[in-house]
C-alpha cells in the first residue's frame, strides 16, 4: 500500500522518439520520476525540451517508445479521466456554454449518478473556481483567465486521482496568473489532488510545487536535477518575496536553467 | 455576408429617416395650427436634426452606389436596346412583366402555364436534387473526413467526377430513368453533391487536435464526440458546401430544363425564345437572377444562425 501512495505516478526508463520527415527524432531519454499522492510536482524546462510531451505521456496521449508508466499501481495505455488535463489553450469548446462545457465531463464519470446529482456536480466545479455567475455564459464571452477557471473546473469536476496542467496560466497576463495561482493553491489544498504541472514559470514553480523536476535541453531531454521545494504551506507570495530561502530556491531553479543547462540563443 | 447586414442597416435608417421627416411634418403642421406642443414631441424635435445628418450620410454612403450601379445597368440597357433591332428596353419589358405578373398562376395546358408554376416547378425539381445530394454527401462527407483510408479510396473518384459539366449527365440520367423529370433532377442532385462532400470532410479534418484531445482525456463516447465536437465545428465548413451547391443547383436547372422540356423556368426561357417573346426572356434572367439571390441570402442567414463567433 505505502508503495502505491509513494509512488502514486511512476514513470520509469521512458523514452520518446517521434518519426519526422528528417527522420526520426528522439525527444525524451530515459526519464525516471515518481510522484507521490498528494504532492504537486512541477516540470521546468526550456521551450522544447519535451516537459509538454512528458505530460502528455502520463495523460496517455502518447504512448513511449521505451519504458513504462504507472498511475496508482496501474499502467497508463490510454487517456481517461482519473487523468485530467488542464490545457494550456483552455480547449473549452465554444459551442457550448461554461455549465455544458463542465457538465461534458461530469455526465460520463459519473454516469451513474441522476441527472441532478451530476448537475450539482457541475456547479459545484464552477463555484469552486469561482464562476457560478458565468455558468451559462459562452467561452468568447468571458475573459482569457475565466475560460483557464472553467478549464480547472472541468478537470477538477471529474475527481481524478491525478491533475495535469500543461502551462495552464501560459497565456494569461502576469496579474491575472498571479491570481489564479493563489486559487490554485486553495483548490489544491481543498481537493488535496495529486498535480503534475508544466511550466516555464521559474515563480509559478517555487510557489506552487513541492518539487521541482528541472529538465536538460532537448533532443535526448533528461531530468537534470530535482528539487525539494521544502517552504511550509500555505504559502503567501507577498512575504515569500522577502523569504531568504524562498529566494535561494529560485536562484538553483535559475541557475539551473541558466548556467548549467542554458539554451543557446537561436 | 456583409452586404446582407449593411442593406439592411440602411432600410432600417431609411425607415427611421422616414419616421422623423413624418414627425417633422406633424410637429410643423402643429405648430402652423397654433396648437399646444406636448413635451416628448419637443425632446423628439430635439433630436431630429443630428439624426437626420446621421442617416443622410449612411444614405450616401451605403444605399447611393448600389442605386447608381442599377441605374447604370438600366442605362447601358436601355442604350443597347435603341441600337440593336428587336432587343426590348426596359420599359417595354417592365409593362410586359406587369402583364406577366398581373396572372402568375394560370394553366392554359401543359405547355401553357403561368410564371408562378414554372417558378414552383423549378424550386421543386432543386429542392429534390439538392435535398438528396445533402442526404448523400453530408454524411459521406463525414466518413471520408473521419477514415483516411475511404479518403483515399474515393480521392481518385471525386477528382475524375467533379469537373464533369452537370449537363453530361442528362443522358445518362435519361437512359436510365427513362423520364425528363427524374433525369433533370438526378442531374442537379449530381451536380450539388461535390461540394457538400468536399466541404464536410475538410471540415472534419479541420477539427482542432485540442477538441479530439478533450475527447479523448473525457473519454467521450463516439455519439458524444459526433454530436457534441465533430458536428458543431463541421457545421461551419458544411455550411458552406451547402451554399455553394445550391448555387450551382440554380444554375444547372436552368439549363437542365431547355434540354428536359416540362414545366420550368428554364424550359419557359427556351418556349419564350420559340416565341420570339424576348421580353419574357428578359424578365426570366431576372427572375433566375432574384431567386439565386433569396436562396443564397437565405442560407446566409441560416449560417450566421448556427455559428456560434
Amino acid at each position: 500500500m505505502d508503495k502505491v501512495m509513494d509512488r502514486y505516478v511512476f514513470i520509469e526508463n521512458v523514452s520518446m522518439e517521434f518519426t519526422t520527415k528528417k527522420g526520426t527524432f528522439q525527444a525524451l531519454n530515459d526519464i525516471n520520476l515518481s510522484v507521490n499522492e498528494g504532492e504537486f510536482v512541477s516540470i521546468i524546462g526550456h521551450s522544447g525540451c519535451g516537459k509538454s510531451t512528458v505530460l502528455n505521456l502520463i495523460a496517455g496521449l502518447l504512448a513511449p517508445t521505451q519504458g513504462h508508466l504507472f498511475c496508482a499501481g496501474r499502467e497508463i495505455a490510454r487517456p481517461g479521466p482519473e487523468r485530467a488535463v488542464v490545457f494550456q489553450n483552455h480547449s473549452l469548446l465554444p459551442w457550448l456554454t461554461c455549465f455544458e462545457n463542465v457538465h461534458l465531463a461530469v455526465e460520463r464519470v459519473f454516469r451513474s449518478e441522476t441527472a441532478v446529482q451530476q448537475e450539482e456536480r457541475t456547479f459545484a466545479a464552477l463555484d469552486l473556481v469561482g464562476l457560478n455567475h458565468a455558468t451559462e455564459k459562452r467561452p468568447n464571452e468571458i475573459s482569457g483567465g475565466m475560460k483557464q477557471r472553467v478549464g480547472i473546473a472541468r478537470a477538477l469536476a471529474m475527481e481524478p486521482k491525478v491533475l495535469l496542467l500543461d502551462e495552464p496560466f501560459g497565456a494569461l497576463d502576469a496579474l491575472t496568473r498571479a491570481n489564479l495561482q493563489d486559487e490554485l493553491m486553495g483548490i489544491m489544498k481543498k481537493s488535496g489532488a495529486t498535480a503534475v504541472m508544466v511550466t516555464h514559470d521559474v515563480d509559478e514553480a517555487v510557489l506552487l510545487s513541492d518539487r521541482i523536476v528541472m529538465m536538460t535541453n532537448g533532443p535526448n531531454a533528461t531530468i537534470g536535477d530535482i528539487l525539494t521545494v521544502d517552504l511550509p504551506k500555505p504559502r503567501n507570495r507577498l512575504e515569500l518575496a522577502e523569504n531568504k530561502h524562498y529566494n535561494h530556491l529560485r536562484s538553483e531553479v535559475l541557475r539551473f536553467l541558466y548556467e548549467r543547462h542554458a539554451k543557446k540563443a537561436a | 455576408m456583409s452586404v446582407v447586414s449593411i442593406n439592411k442597416e440602411s432600410l432600417n435608417t431609411m425607415e427611421d429617416t422616414k419616421v422623423s421627416e413624418a414627425k417633422l411634418a406633424i410637429n410643423a403642421n402643429a405648430a402652423n395650427d397654433g396648437l399646444n406642443v406636448v413635451a416628448p414631441e419637443e425632446i423628439s424635435i430635439k433630436r431630429k436634426p443630428s439624426q437626420i445628418s446621421i442617416n443622410i450620410k449612411t444614405f450616401f454612403q451605403w444605399l447611393l452606389p448600389p442605386i447608381f450601379g442599377l441605374l447604370l445597368l438600366l442605362a447601358v440597357w436601355s442604350l443597347i436596346s435603341s441600337q440593336a433591332n428587336g432587343l426590348p428596353g426596359p420599359i417595354k419589358t417592365w409593362q410586359s412583366a406587369t402583364e406577366l405578373f398581373a396572372h402568375p398562376f394560370y394553366v392554359n395546358g401543359p405547355n401553357d402555364q403561368g410564371i408562378g408554376w414554372n417558378i414552383i416547378n423549378s424550386l421543386t425539381r432543386v429542392g429534390l436534387g439538392f435535398g438528396m445530394a445533402a442526404l448523400v454527401g453530408i454524411p459521406l462527407g463525414f466518413m471520408i473526413g473521419r477514415f483516411k483510408f475511404l479518403n483515399l479510396m474515393t480521392a481518385p473518384v471525386i477528382s475524375l467526377l467533379r469537373p464533369v459539366s452537370p449537363l453530361a449527365w442528362l443522358p445518362i440520367g435519361l437512359l436510365v430513368f427513362k423520364a425528363a423529370n427524374p433525369a433533370a433532377i438526378w442531374v442537379i442532385f449530381i451536380s450539388a453533391i461535390w461540394p457538400m462532400i468536399i466541404n464536410t470532410a475538410v471540415g472534419v479534418s479541420k477539427v482542432p487536435q485540442d477538441y479530439m484531445n478533450v475527447a479523448k482525456v473525457l473519454n467521450l463516447s463516439e455519439w458524444k464526440i459526433v454530436t457534441r465536437i465533430l458536428f458543431p465545428s463541421v457545421l461551419p465548413y458544411m455550411m458552406t458546401g451547402i451554399r455553394l451547391s445550391i448555387g450551382t443547383a440554380w444554375l444547372v436547372i436552368v439549363a437542365a430544363e431547355m434540354l428536359t422540356g416540362g414545366v420550368g423556368i428554364g424550359f419557359w426561357v427556351w418556349d419564350e425564345w420559340n416565341n420570339l417573346n424576348v421580353e419574357h426572356i428578359i424578365i426570366a434572367i431576372f427572375v433566375v437572377g432574384i431567386i439565386g439571390l433569396l436562396l443564397e441570402q437565405s442560407l446566409l442567414l441560416l449560417a450566421k444562425r448556427f455559428s456560434y463567433e
